[in-house]
């Protein structure tokens, strides 16, 4: 062995530093050091009712049903964007529909807002994942505001709502849609709103900021929510069923451009209704397959599952909920036991 | 292995100090990108995944030019139980280098994520969806994260260890820069092996 000089002492004190330093830059960037860093893993649990989450199932939009079908598309859209799926031609799809909820027993009628979710693929192995819901704005500005807005929504604190919009008065908008829209009694008359922005890249490269709707070809009845709650509490899904397996439902996708200057980065700002709109093709949901078994059950719709010719804006939502999507499925992925397939051979 | 080096040849050297900014790197942003839910989520997984095939292929290379050119022989006096560590620690480093990216690639390929490098450069799945494989590759590539981060602790720890206590030439085998000039003589423990 060798002996310890003076110079070997101040040596090892040295290494200890460094490694210190190192370990130190580490558990930063890990987060360790900053208890107030909104983690996804923070926003996911966020979403849990009292009993705490539907394990197996998605923390929010928990309650759905698969679907398969094909996004025929026209070719217009391919003037804003040189992505595949803009080509004339069909392109097989799984889909989604869902209640925006983290309880995937929750009945129909006490949710008020619905989603759709749709993954496209294109035969250049390039996907476009989207995932939108029924309201033409969303809540609140900010995944920060959305973070505290949960909070809000979970607290003990009967004001906590009042106290939210009191802060925030761009959520009075979403009350209002919340209050006075009306309800409908099947997922095949909502339409579905993208809210964030995205980048579309057209054969110039030039960009267009973007947002997209579905418009349902179904001629919207509407209903009241104490009469959707007496058809019962599943009623969306068995209705959507028995629709779909009668007739393909189609719903026209219309893609927004917008103007210099328009509030991209903003899902509570809607844009001014005379902007460019292009339809660039239909969804047509063919087969509804319950969630359990069916295609759409292990598919995180990612909201940035992008193909080229698409990428997300200076809207900071979709970022926040790639990450947020991303636990969740890393958390209902590891809970299969609790929400079993019944098919033998399932995954 | 060794065929009498002093040092690790100059390729072998620069292999090793761009892979030891990469993985740092690589490392860095895999707990800085599950720690937030800024747009920068987003920046850090797309380069998280393309720098992860980059470090895979670089560690095909290594791994030739080890078998190739070996290494230099350890100090005949360092004591035994180090011996074992440093041998040991640098099997765990090696195969670390290839199982977590393609821990990574196949825990992608299970959940069914495109495995996007660049806009329109995909890679193609490497196993079937699968929830089962999603959280059993999930947690080996979240847990040997940190195992290798804190292999990599060890080895810069061992490596000044070397350097500023012992001064016995084994940093030197891969610190040194210059391309033509063998150590000086002035290292009487070592010995070619």
């Amino acid at each position: 062995m060798f002996e310890l000089r003076r110079s070997a002492l101040w040596s090892l004190a040295l290494i200890a530093i460094v490694i210190g330093i190192a370990s130190a830059a580490f558990a930063y960037t890990a987060g360790w050091l900053s208890p107030n860093r909104l983690t996804p893993g923070k926003l996911v649990a966020a979403f849990a009712p009292p009993g705490g989450p539907s394990l197996g199932h998605r923390r929010n939009h928990a309650k759905g049903i698969c679907f398969t079908g094909l996004f025929e598309a026209n070719g217009a859209g391919s003037e804003l964007s040189i992505a595949r799926v803009f080509v004339r031609g069909q392109y097989p799809v799984i889909g989604r529909f869902n209640l925006g909820t983290a309880d995937a027993n929750a009945p129909d009628a006490t949710v008020r807002v619905r989603g759709l979710g749709i993954s496209i693929s294109t035969p250049d192995g390039q996907e476009w994942r989207s995932a939108m819901i029924d309201p033409p704005m969303f809540p609140v500005a900010t995944p920060q505001d959305f973070y505290e807005l949960l909070r809000a929504s979970g607290s003990k604190d009967p004001n906590a709502i009042k106290t939210f919009a009191a802060v925030h008065p761009e959520f009075a908008a979403f009350g209002d849609w919340a209050k006075t829209a009306p309800w409908t009694r099947s997922y095949a008359e909502e339409r579905f709103n993208s809210l964030n922005s995205f980048v579309f890249i057209d054969k110039s490269g030039t960009e267009h900021v973007v947002r997209w709707s579905l418009l349902p070809a179904a001629e919207p009845v509407a209903i009241a929510p104490e009469e959707l709650a007496k058809l019962g509490p599943d009623f969306l899904e068995q209705e959507i069923t028995r629709r779909v397996a009668g007739a393909p439902q189609r719903w026209t996708m219309v893609v927004t451009v917008a103007n210099p200057g328009d509030p991209t980065a903003d899902p509570t700002k809607r844009w001014p209704g005379d902007r460019r709109k292009i339809e660039v093709g239909t969804l047509a949901a063919q087969q509804v397959e319950v969630e359990r078994d069916g295609p759409c059950r292990d598919i995180n719709f990612d909201p940035t599952v992008l193909p080229s010719g698409m990428r997300t804006s200076d809207d900071p939502f979709p970022a926040a909920r790639s990450a947020a999507y991303a636990k969740s499925y890393d958390l209902r992925t590891a809970e299969a036991k609790d929400y079993p397939h019944t098919v033998t051979g399932g995954k | 292995m060794s065929r009498g080096l002093q040092r690790f040849t100059v390729l072998q050297r620069l292999l090793h100090w761009v892979m030891a900014v990469c993985i740092l790197a690589m490392l860095f942003i895999g707990v800085g990108m599950e720690s937030t839910v800024m747009p920068k989520y987003l920046t850090l997984v797309s380069i998280h995944k393309p720098l992860g095939v980059a470090i895979l292929v670089l560690a095909l290379i290594r791994l030739a030019l080890r078998l190739r050119y070996g290494a230099p022989a350890l100090p005949s006096d360092l004591p035994q139980p180090m011996k074992l560590a440093a041998v040991g620690s640098h099997y765990a480093l090696y195969a670390l280098m290839f199982v977590m990216p393609l821990l990574g690639w196949g825990m992608l390929s299970a959940g069914a994520y495109p495995v996007v490098l660049y806009a329109g450069w995909h890679l193609p799945a490497i196993l079937p969806q699968s929830d089962s494989l999603h959280t059993l590759l999930w947690n080996a590539h979240f847990y040997l994260a940190f195992a290798f981060f804190a292999l990599i602790l060890l080895h810069m720890a061992a490596a000044l260890f070397h350097a500023l206590v012992r001064r016995d030439g084994v940093f030197q085998t891969m610190a040194s820069v210059s391309i033509d000039h063998q150590l000086a003589p002035a290292n009487p423990k070592r010995q070619p092996a």
